[in-house]
């Protein structure tokens, strides 16, 4: 398998005039075209780093990242990237929102609202298109945010945290959403994470981060005997017996301690 | 004035009583008769001021050569519309006093945000010029009437006096408004590739019309103190002009009238900003 995005001993610090920090050191990554993959670390680790790195909005102090074998210089369309919060606009309609991307673009305007508005209807939106943000609820904000990430139609996503402001049900509800679109859709992703269930749950592979400077610790394939080869949901693998067996090996790789 | 604004802004339409259950009609209800009485109580206020300076200089309480009169301000008012008196006629003054505070506010507003937008576009630039800024703010602009009358003559100093008076708080403002843009919300758009150009055009400029609407509303009551100020100094005409000729021949009424027109001036003005406001909020709901 040709790797879809590479990192190639990427090296990242943060220069300002009180400090250098150095976020991310000698860190290298293949991921594959269809490829889920999940990032752990503790905050702080660098892990908003690399994606941004991989958005091409960030460069790196040294390494290269190639994405499709071609090294980024600066922000692509094959790149859709979800922050930590949905950071809808409160000037614009959730269609509008969702048609931010394109508009940048400069892509074709027609097919992009076609685009937006099948977007919408598909993640449960479709009475909501004329709606302002303030009207929704979080986790409707947070899919109207996913649809504007997908109307690029992008490849790769990559997605920072991108449950982290919703409460718990939501999330685990939307967790099984997303991963079933992505999925089905195909798309690369590289999903960033606290939460090591969250992340067991939804990718192929979790790769656990060192503290700072983030390095990569380890990688652990992530498979379930149980489902007969397929992948099961992220709600029904929390239940399967291997679950455990990987919270518990991440966790220990994570050095958590509380009260330090 | 603003105690008016906020009750209508935050007290939209009350919605019709049919359907609704009885502790919720009575509750309507008190809110209906509440926001009557402030009206009547508004209305009250203005009224009593209006009689005691009515009675006060005819009982001769105080003086009526220092406080002129409500009567007396009618009829000062008629023989300035008919031009009746050597003073010229009231429209033209209030015309032309109008003309510039209009003016002066254009242009401090389209100027203040220009100069904004160049000091967000290239960081340098504001460095070098925040302490000037800072100070030029803090400078009584009222000591520059004489110099701009010397260096500009009697009409351009007077716009030169507004534009000098509002300017600096506009840029200041809006300059303001545009740093407490989230910077994830700049980060989005880079996400998506956007450019400089793009990120003022889609986020920045947008996200900052709050803060050009509160600018706005302080620029309006600016620009009119720098026309009065500039019309006391050089004018021969509007109302700055004759409040200085009105008081320098005793003549209270006549001061008075032009004091009322500008009351009446600012508050139409304000007004008119704020139906603006109330139009784009509407939008965005
Ligand atoms: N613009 C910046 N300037 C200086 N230092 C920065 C900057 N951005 C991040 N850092 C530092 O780099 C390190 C990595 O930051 P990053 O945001 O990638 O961490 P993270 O793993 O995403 O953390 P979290 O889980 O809290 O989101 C942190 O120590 C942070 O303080
Ligand atoms: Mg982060």
């Amino acid at each position: 398998m040709t790797a879809k995005v590479e990192l190639r001993d990427i090296s990242l610090r943060y220069f300002t005039t009180e400090s250098d920090t150095e976020a991310l050191r000698s860190v290298s990554l293949n991921v594959g075209a269809g490829e889920f993959i999940a990032i752990v670390g503790q905050s702080g680790c660098g892990k908003s780093t690399l994606l941004s790195l991989v958005a091409g909005i960030l460069k790196p102090t040294g390494g290269a990242v190639l994405v499709d074998g071609r090294p980024v210089t600066g922000p692509m369309r094959a790149c859709g990237y979800m922050l930590q919060q949905d950071y809808l606009f409160e000037w614009r309609t959730v269609l509008e929102n969702v048609l931010i991307g394109p508009e940048i673009q400069g892509l074709d305007m027609k097919a992009a609202r076609e685009r937006g508005v099948q977007l919408l209807r598909r993640y449960g939106l479709g009475e909501f298109i004329d709606y302002y943000p303030h009207q929704l609820s979080g986790g409707m904000r947070q899919r109207a945010a996913l649809a504007r990430t997908l109307c690029t139609e992008p490849d790769i996503l990559l997605l920072d945290e991108p449950f982290s402001a919703l409460d718990f049900q939501t999330r685990l509800a939307l967790a099984d959403e997303v991963s079933e679109i992505l999925r089905r859709e195909n798309k690369t992703v590289i999903l960033v994470t606290h939460d090591i269930s969250e992340a067991v749950s939804m990718a192929d592979r979790v790769i656990v981060m060192s503290r700072r400077p983030g390095r990569i610790k380890a990688e652990h394939l992530i498979t379930f005997a149980g489902a007969g080869g397929t992948r099961p949901k992220p709600f029904k693998a929390r239940h399967e017996p291997e679950f455990g067996r990987y919270f518990d090996t991440i966790w220990g790789e994570l050095e958590i301690h509380v009260g330090h | 004035m603003s105690v008016i604004d906020r009750d209508a802004t935050a007290e939209p339409a009350l919605p019709a009583d049919d359907g609704r259950s009885e502790a919720y009609r009575a509750f309507l209800r008190a809110v209906r008769v509440r926001r009557w009485m402030i009206w009547v109580s508004q209305a009250l206020l203005l009224v009593l001021f209006l009689v005691l300076w009515e009675i006060a200089p005819r009982a001769h309480w105080v003086n009526p050569m220092l406080t002129s009169y409500p009567s007396a301000i009618v009829s000062a008012f008629d023989r300035l519309v008919l031009s009746a008196g050597n003073e010229g006629n009231i429209f033209h003054h209030t015309w032309v006093t109008l003309v510039e505070a209009v003016v002066g506010f254009v242009v401090s507003m389209i100027l203040g945000l220009a100069v904004a937008v160049a000091l967000w576009w290239s960081t340098f630039l504001y460095k070098v010029i925040d302490p000037f800024l800072v100070v030029a703010n803090a400078l009584p602009k009222i000591a520059l009437v004489p110099i701009f009358y010397i260096w500009l003559g009697d009409t351009t100093s007077i716009y030169a006096m507004a534009i000098a008076i509002a300017v600096f708080i506009t840029i200041l403002m809006i300059f303001n408004g545009f740093q407490e843009i989230d910077p994830n919300k700049v980060k989005l758009v880079r996400t998506f590739g956007a450019t400089r150009a793009q990120i003022l055009a889609k986020v920045v400029l947008p996200g900052s019309v709050p803060t050009m609407i509160a600018a706005m509303k302080i620029n309006v009551g600016l620009a009119l103190v720098g026309v009065i100020v500039g019309e006391f100094q050089s004018s021969k005409a509007g109302l700055g002009y004759l409040i200085v000729y009105g008081s320098q021949i005793y003549k209270m009424d006549l001061v008075m009238t032009s004091v009322s027109i500008l009351a009446v001036m600012s508050t139409v003005m304000y007004l008119a900003i704020a139906a603006f406001e109330r139009r784009i909020q509407r939008r965005r709901q």
